[in-house]
């Protein structure tokens, strides 16, 4: 009699014990299903801020129009690739297209495409830079990118103003980008010496941030206003120069470097349990920490040179969807790169329409809107993050 | 012999850590290293994993050098359990023990590695415990989190970095017990780092002595638990007595010449 009620308590505990890690496993599986949740619905948002901000603009088209200009635009590109690979874009449009089909498809699209591609892009570089640096508070501005793409280009602005605008408008741009990678080079360098340390990694950046933000200012000093206007903007990053020669690059670079990234997450979440951890499970931990700085910093250089220094995103994407689904890289990384776009081509779409025809810049708008609704989130979060 | 440690040295910026230390670890046994702050206990360790490079002797795993063998292959083969790790960004303790599958997958983990998962976390009792933020545990607990990250990772020599020092009594035994019975069960070895002599003669099978970055004893914990080796190595008087056959130390006093003595020790080594 004993020993049978002993037997039902063990078969008990047994079941009890099973339905328990059927639920754990579920309870994670519902976990993935809300992070997947959120990437998609970033997703989704995207195509509708791209639906609205087409629609808007000082040039007045009503809706419907804008869609139908799209829809028909297509076929007709299509139709017409020889002549646009053989003539140009801009040629194709000035002969086969309206002004209102001019407005949406060489003015609009273009725009928010690189809006799209460079929310992605350097929302991507700012959580791998965290991520590698582990430290909440590295983006393009704390590895001192944003100050020597700034450098190179008022360089161009500046020195560069007797050639012609078009060579100008290149010069700018392949200027922003060498001078971008610099501070990636010598931080790779000092690594050869010093070791990968993330400490040793985000002193080198803080310190090229000084240097080159120290001989920008010098140059400043030495400048006439307009140049050293023209300069300034360039700092404070806008989509203004977005234009269908350019979006193909960055679209290309995010190709090459985003599989890259993804392809890593996971080792860069075993990198956030220490070093010494990371290569006990068989990480090259330096290695790693090399390559995926410079494949981040590849990324944010090749987009900064085409939209200034939108520098806030790379910050705030990755903590606004920290706050969300956690810190697991292998789901933030979709995460911030669509919630980035998202962000950053409403931004951008604000900026645009708020005080029509004027346009605000995105840097402008990212640093006054984007800064106190992060502000606003960190209060309001329920519990520590980083 | 599962493991074999070779005439191992090391140094930090030239002081140095570890000067010819040989080991051997047989299969399914626990080996305990004892030994003063900074006798080079927790470096021998990280040695032993690679996470550093000795600049002289080897370190032969089943009978492979592990300087030829990739992080990997180390990785499937020892697991590490560190004395104080720190987590930077929040994550899950079931994400932070799935991390010990990386050694077996490269990206996408499938149900056979959430499986593993449960059974670690089984393992130390602490599935209650898998989808809350490792930032929030206490000590205690982050300890067995690491543990059974360490498991995940199927390893057949677990290395622990002082795994009770941050613990109360009762979590020590629990620890130690955990231990002791994932060795029996799984078959595998484990080398402990540990400063409590009383626990390391109660679960080891063999403890070494370590003092100034040189093994001076080796053996069944009585036979290195003497009280003539304690106040050598610790320059502490101690009582030795017995326990169901097992040593039991209790301290009694430092001993007053062990600064001379170690001077003594310290020009020996630099010579």
């Amino acid at each position: 009699m004993v020993g049978e009620v002993k037997i039902n308590m063990i078969s008990e505990s047994v079941a009890e014990f099973r339905t328990e890690r059927i639920e754990i496993k579920e309870e994670y599986k519902r976990f993935v299903g809300r992070k997947m949740l959120f990437i998609f619905s970033s997703l989704i948002l995207i195509f509708v801020i791209a639906g609205i901000s087409a629609t808007l603009g000082s040039y007045p088209i009503t809706v419907m129009e804008v869609y139908s200009i799209i829809w028909h635009g297509i076929p007709k590109i299509l139709k017409n690739a020889d002549f646009i690979i053989s003539h140009g874009v801009n040629e194709f449009f000035r002969e086969h297209f309206t002004t209102k089909e001019v407005v949406v498809w060489n003015l609009r699209l273009p725009r928010i495409l690189m809006g799209v591609l460079a929310g992605i892009g350097l929302a991507v570089a700012g959580v791998v830079m965290q991520g590698i640096l582990r430290n909440p508070l590295a983006s393009p501005y704390t590895l001192g990118i944003s100050s020597s793409a700034g450098f190179g280009a008022a360089l161009a602005i500046i020195y560069g103003a007797g050639l012609t605008w078009i060579g100008v408008k290149y010069l700018v741009i392949m200027n922003a980008f060498l001078f971008a990678l610099i501070p990636a080079f010598v931080i790779v360098a000092l690594t050869r010496f010093r070791g990968a340390s993330p400490e040793t990694m985000i002193l080198a950046g803080i310190a090229m941030m000084y240097i080159f933000s120290g001989f920008l200012h010098l140059m400043y000093y030495f400048t006439e206003p307009d140049a050293m206007k023209e300069a300034y903007f360039w700092m404070v990053g806008s989509l203004g120069r977005a234009s269908w020669e350019n979006v193909p690059l960055v679209l290309f670079m995010l190709f090459l470097c985003f599989p890259l990234l993804i392809w890593k997450s996971w080792d860069l979440n075993v990198m956030q349990a220490g070093d010494e951890s990371a290569k006990s499970l068989g990480i090259n931990v330096e290695r790693t920490r090399i390559f995926t700085m410079m494949i981040a910093c590849l990324l944010t250089a090749s987009i900064i040179s085409f939209v200034g220094c939108i520098g806030f995103i790379g910050l705030v994407a990755p903590h606004i969807c920290r706050i969300v689904i956690g810190a697991d890289n292998r789901f933030l990384i979709p995460a911030s790169a669509f919630f980035g776009a998202s962000f950053l081509l409403g931004m951008d779409t604000i900026g645009r329409t708020i005080i029509a025809p004027v346009i605000i810049p995105v840097g402008v708008m990212m640093d006054c809107i984007g800064g106190p609704f992060f502000l606003f989130l960190l209060m309001k979060r329920r519990r520590e993050f980083w | 012999m599962k493991l074999k440690v070779r005439d191992v040295e090391f140094s930090y910026a030239s002081i140095p850590v570890l000067k010819d230390v040989c080991l051997e670890l047989a299969e399914s046994e626990i080996l305990s290293i004892v030994g003063p702050n900074g006798a080079g206990k927790s470096t021998l360790i990280r040695c032993i994993d690679r996470i550093l490079a000795p600049e002289k002797g080897a370190i032969l795993l089943d009978g492979k050098d592990i300087k030829k063998l990739s992080r990997m292959e180390i990785a499937r083969k020892m697991g590490y359990v560190p004395q104080n790790a720190s987590q930077t960004f929040p994550a899950t303790v079931f994400d932070i023990v799935l991390m010990g599958r990386r050694p077996h997958i490269s990206w996408r983990s499938n149900e056979e590695d959430i499986e593993k998962v449960m059974q670690a976390l089984q393992m130390l009792n602490i599935e209650e415990l898998a989808m809350r933020d490792i930032n929030e545990l206490s000590g205690g607990q982050k300890q067995n989190v690491f543990i059974a990250r360490a498991l995940a990772q199927e390893p057949e020599i677990l290395l622990l970095d002082e795994p009770t020092s941050n613990l109360d009594i009762r979590h020590q035994l629990e620890v130690m017990d955990i231990i002791k019975n994932v060795v029996r069960e799984k078959e595998i070895s484990a080398i402990i780092s540990i400063h409590d002599l009383n626990l390391a003669a109660r679960y080891s099978d063999r403890i070494i002595m370590m003092n100034n970055g040189r093994i001076f004893a080796a053996g069944n914990p009585s036979s290195v638990l003497t009280r003539e080796n304690i106040e050598y190595a610790y320059g502490v008087e101690a009582v030795v007595n017995n326990y169901n056959g097992i040593p039991y130390i209790i301290p009694v006093a430092p001993v007053q010449d062990i600064k001379e003595r170690d001077s003594e020790n310290r020009r020996e080594v630099l010579v």
